[in-house]
């Protein structure tokens, strides 16, 4: 096998397994995901080593070449995601074998979906086109939304309606912007966009289009309303994928869109970042409040997403209309946040997902006495909020002094207020659940879960710790072909 | 990769991988918990010996690799580091066997002993960090760790506090985070450096360079508790004893202090902070700090209220030593940083066991406690005589170069705060040593432990004892070779070298 197969592969995998599992019969499907897993592993394994001797790879499919083709690239970026979602994905795959022991019924409908979900997201982080990225973005959709009404009952299909309206809606704005930019320009590469682009109305129009759609599906504020249901509804390993990747796949999109398209449109967009950045604020403040006040404790976390996504729009800000030095720090302070919040995040659902069938409620008042009957999912817990609040040693924290340097080096202080203030909003939300579990003058019933379900939250939240320590592994990886790559020439 | 390399995380790493292990012990191991806690600290103490010898021969310890572009993460071992170290990892040991015997058939030990670790792990880390980022990563773990032991009892008084010193430390933090990350843009990456960081920073910054002294003053000051910031200390005194000691100590105040020293000598350096002229507001800071904690203390009826009180006092001798120019005011601050961690370990010993033996809380309840208890009262007489500076006690030695160094530095009112503090240091300390000795005893208010053959458990008596002796050698043998006194010298001659 020749080594630029690596690159479809790490689709087709998912994509078989995902058809394979839907005609399987469901005793059989745990043992074949586990199988899928394994494979899947090695295969992202493999290609990032390969991308990182080699540097960036790219697969042209089925024999189209640009403008037209199919074309799939593999850069030190797009190995970065497809390694994140590989072990964000994979570890929710080993928790979901033992956590849907309890969910017999949602099982045989979980698998398929999962690997549609899986595949759909290493198509987006591969794709180097904006149709590829549709297709992408359409097939995360419906997974998703599948996953969210897996459990089929009146709240979660209530939510998954919500949000796949709303998905559907954000795909549609995103496809008319892109009809637009085919319309004017007769190339939808990434790679050629960028020096076609003209500062007419038109492309600003494809722009606000794209910009608005995706922003609808990252569930960026005022366009939030319907993931809190959604990611607090769902069955724990759906919330953590939820939370932890798919959002994070349209931000993706939005960001590679404006640092392709930027340069050419920049003196017609003058406010426009800052405002982007305005609506990150305005989430983490309304994220945070949300969280606070909420009463059970899969909303909390599904708010502090909420909010979490509103550090991402900072990079608008800081990465547009700045200095060369502050541009490339918030582009590095952004992509380590996403790793860091994904694997925090994701550590963070599943550990509660773990408390919540221990203790039978989902109310955070009876989380009372768990520092002493659950302690590993607690403590896993707590180092995935240690790395939500930005305190070091963790990956949060190195991303959040990374928008910090940027922040002070662009002389934008209000976005510095705004960070600070945002670590110290995640802290009293979070602390809340702290408090509670130090209680000790109530006795619950607790239900003995299995311990593999606190191994896998606990590697994931050591994983977002020990990013505090090996963040330069990401970052290099990245800086493979990172900025430059994406037309960001400052 | 060589072995100075891996020698100063090796030394975090036994507290750390401690802690791991502590964690995962279940409940009822008593015995193995125990050795892993000793056995833990006892390895600490030996590697440290080793490297203190080292240090002084000028050896270099350190270990560094690179965190993110322009940042690395440093652990060195310096003159400075040693002092701070030495003294966490001495008091560590102590108050670990303290807290064995204390929370014995106590509920929740593991992880009582696994955050106590962790603790130990951060104060570690803080003592070698050798730049502001890695101080930073370990000024926040504390936080981090210290939070649980706070709360360890789960009550509602406690959750309060642990909820104020949330409050008070993650806002002082951030408060860090920018002063550092500002210091960061400004004059790029540095590492701690003797004699400081900042001398060639052109004039035109030297404005900014002020109101980033204050904001590390006010990140710093939370943990040591300078007035009006020091609201969480009297509050967390809910937590355990142990608990209590450590954190007056060694962890979290002396982690703030040690800050300001740090900020003052490696990065600002001592003669650019005099030209700055940084270091009289300081002082004022400090010497606010000192009566206004000594006269709250006066006022407190409880025996842990008032030591508490104190030491929001005491610890800003450190800051006071810290802003008087001239080597002989510096060893007079540093050398208070470890007299006053044994005399107020040695005071909330004390204080403890008479919690734990006869259920005293109250200091009207201590009457005639001497004959009861005569070696914890021994105990809590040096300490109590050390913190008024009574000689030969060790905090003598601390004020005697305090006031020496005033009058080098030409701030002759600060020998008038010395005295006037030292006068309202005996006011509220004098009258417990004459309830102890000279009233007669009462009812226990709660006898929980019987004389027999010790006046309580001999695992409450023997750290205790242990401490007492240092504060009273520490101040005879003030001139021994690797005494307090004489290690401070050595930093303060490495300070001002031209």
């Amino acid at each position: 096998m020749s080594t630029d197969l690596l690159i479809p592969t790490v689709l087709v995998i998912p994509l078989s397994w995902g058809v394979i599992s839907l005609l399987l019969r469901s005793r059989w499907n745990p043992s074949f995901a586990l199988l899928g897993i394994v494979i899947q592993a090695v295969a992202v394994i493999a290609l990032s080593a390969w991308i990182y001797r080699e540097g960036s790879q790219s697969y042209g499919l089925a024999g189209w070449e640009i403008p037209l083709g199919i074309e799939l690239v593999a850069s030190g970026l797009s190995v970065t995601l497809l390694a994140l979602t590989a072990l964000i994905a994979l570890i929710c795959a080993l928790y979901a074998l033992f956590y849907l022991r309890s969910y017999p019924r949602q099982q045989s409908y979980f698998w398929p979906l999962f690997w549609f979900l899986l595949t759909a997201l290493n198509g987006i982080w591969l794709a180097a086109d904006l149709f590829n990225l549709y297709v992408g973005l359409e097939l995360l959709t419906l997974a998703a939304v599948g996953l969210v009404a897996l459990n089929a009952d009146k709240s979660s299909l209530e939510a998954g309606l919500r949000y796949l309206y709303f998905a559907l809606f954000g795909s549609l704005l995103y496809l008319l912007g892109v009809a637009l930019l085919y319309g004017g320009y007769g190339t939808l590469a990434l790679t050629l966009l960028p020096d076609l682009l003209a500062p007419d109305l038109l492309t600003l129009l494809a722009l606000a289009c794209i910009t608005l759609g995706l922003l609808m599906k990252t569930a960026i504020f005022p366009f939030h309303f319907w993931l809190p249901p959604a990611h607090g509804g769902a069955l724990a390993p759906v919330s953590a994928l939820l939370s932890a990747l798919v959002v994070k796949a349209s931000f993706y999109i939005i960001a590679v869109i404006w640092l392709s398209s930027y340069d050419a449109l920049a003196i017609e967009l003058f406010w426009t970042p800052q405002a982007l950045g305005f609506l990150g604020a305005c989430a983490i403040a309304y994220g945070s409040w949300r969280a606070f006040h909420s009463q059970h404790i899969k909303m909390l976390v599904a708010w502090s997403t909420v909010a979490q996504l509103g550090y991402l729009m900072l990079f608008f800000p800081l990465a547009f209309g700045t200095a060369e030095h502050a541009a490339s720090l918030a582009w590095q302070g952004t992509l380590l946040h996403l790793l860091a919040h994904g694997f925090a995040k994701a550590a963070m659902f599943l550990s509660v997902g773990t408390l919540v069938l221990a203790i039978g409620s989902t109310s955070i008042k009876d989380l009372a006495g768990i520092s002493r009957q659950v302690p590993m999912s607690l403590f896993a817990f707590g180092l995935s909020a240690v790395s939500l609040m930005g305190l070091p040693p963790s990956g949060g924290f190195n991303a959040k002094w990374l928008m910090l340097q940027s922040a002070l080096s662009s002389e934008q202080w209000w976005w510095v207020v705004v960070i600070l203030a945002g670590g110290l909003a995640t802290a009293a939300y979070i602390f809340r659940v702290f408090s509670v579990s130090f209680e000790t003058h109530k006795d619950t019933d607790f239900k003995a879960t299995h311990p593999m379900l606190d191994v896998t939250a606990l590697l994931l939240a050591s994983i977002a710790i020990a990013l505090g320590f090996f963040s330069m592994v990401p970052l290099a990886l990245m800086e493979l072909v990172g900025f430059q790559w994406l037309g960001g020439e400052q | 990769m060589s072995l100075s390399f891996w020698f100063p995380l090796a030394i975090l790493g036994t507290s750390l991988l401690a802690a791991i292990f502590i964690f995962l012990t279940p409940e009822q191991r008593y015995r193995t918990r125990a050795s892993l806690n000793l056995g833990a600290a006892i390895l600490k103490i030996l590697m440290l010996i080793w490297m203190i010898f080292g240090v002084f021969q000028g050896q270099l310890y350190e270990t560094r690799f690179t965190l993110l572009p322009g940042i690395d993460f440093v652990l060195r071992a310096d003159a400075l580091s040693m002092l701070f170290a030495g003294l966490s990892s001495l008091l560590w040991l102590f108050t670990t066997i303290y807290a064995i015997a204390y929370l014995e058939q106590s509920p929740n030990r593991s992880r009582f002993f696994g955050f106590f670790s962790l603790c130990v792990a951060s104060t570690m880390g803080i003592a070698l960090a050798g730049n502001l980022f890695t101080f930073l990563i370990f000024f926040e773990m504390l936080t981090l760790s210290t939070y649980p032991l706070v709360v360890h009892r789960g009550t509602k008084n406690s959750l309060a506090a642990g909820k104020s010193y949330l409050r008070y430390t993650l806002v002082g933090g951030a408060v860090l985070l920018l002063a550092i990350a500002l210091l960061h843009t400004m004059v790029g990456p540095s590492d701690f450096a003797e004699t400081g960081v900042l001398k060639d920073v052109s004039p035109a910054l030297y404005p900014v360079l002020i109101v980033l002294f204050f904001l590390f003053i006010i990140g710093l000051g939370v943990k040591a508790a300078i007035v009006p910031l020091h609201g969480w200390l009297p509050l967390a005194m809910v937590a355990p004893a142990p608990v209590s000691a450590l954190l007056h100590a060694v962890a979290v105040v002396k982690a703030g202090a040690f800050g300001i020293v740090r900020v003052v000598y490696n990065v600002y350096g001592i003669e650019f902070s005099a030209q700055l002229g940084v270091l009289v507001p300081l002082a004022v800071i400090a010497t606010v700090t000192i009566l206004w904690g000594s006269i709250q203390a006066l006022r407190q009826t409880e025996v842990k209220k008032r030591l508490a009180y104190s030491t929001v006092s005491q610890v800003s001798y450190i800051v006071l030593g810290t802003s008087l120019f001239g080597p002989v005011g510096t060893v007079g601050g540093l050398v208070h940083l470890l007299h006053q961690g044994i005399m107020k370990v040695t005071l909330f010993f004390c204080a403890g066991n008479y919690a734990e033996t006869l259920g005293i809380h109250k200091i009207k309840e201590l009457n005639g406690a001497g004959a009861r208890m005569p070696l914890t009262s021994i105990g809590f007489t040096i300490g109590a005589l050390g913190m008024i500076g009574i000689p030969p006690t060790a905090g003598f030695v601390s004020k005697w170069y305090l006031g020496i160094g005033a009058a080098n530095a030409g701030m002759e009112w600060v020998i008038g705060v010395l005295i006037l503090s030292s006068m309202l240091n005996a006011a509220y300390f004098l009258p417990i040593l004459y309830r102890l000795w000279f009233l007669p005893a009462s009812a226990w208010p709660n006898e929980h432990i019987p004389a027999k053959r010790f006046e309580t458990h001999y695992g409450l008596l023997i750290p205790m004892v242990a401490t007492a002796t240092m504060s009273l050698v520490a101040g005879l043998l003030a001139f021994a070779p690797f005494s307090p006194l004489n290690w401070a010298s050595l930093i303060s001659v490495r300070e001002y070298l031209p």
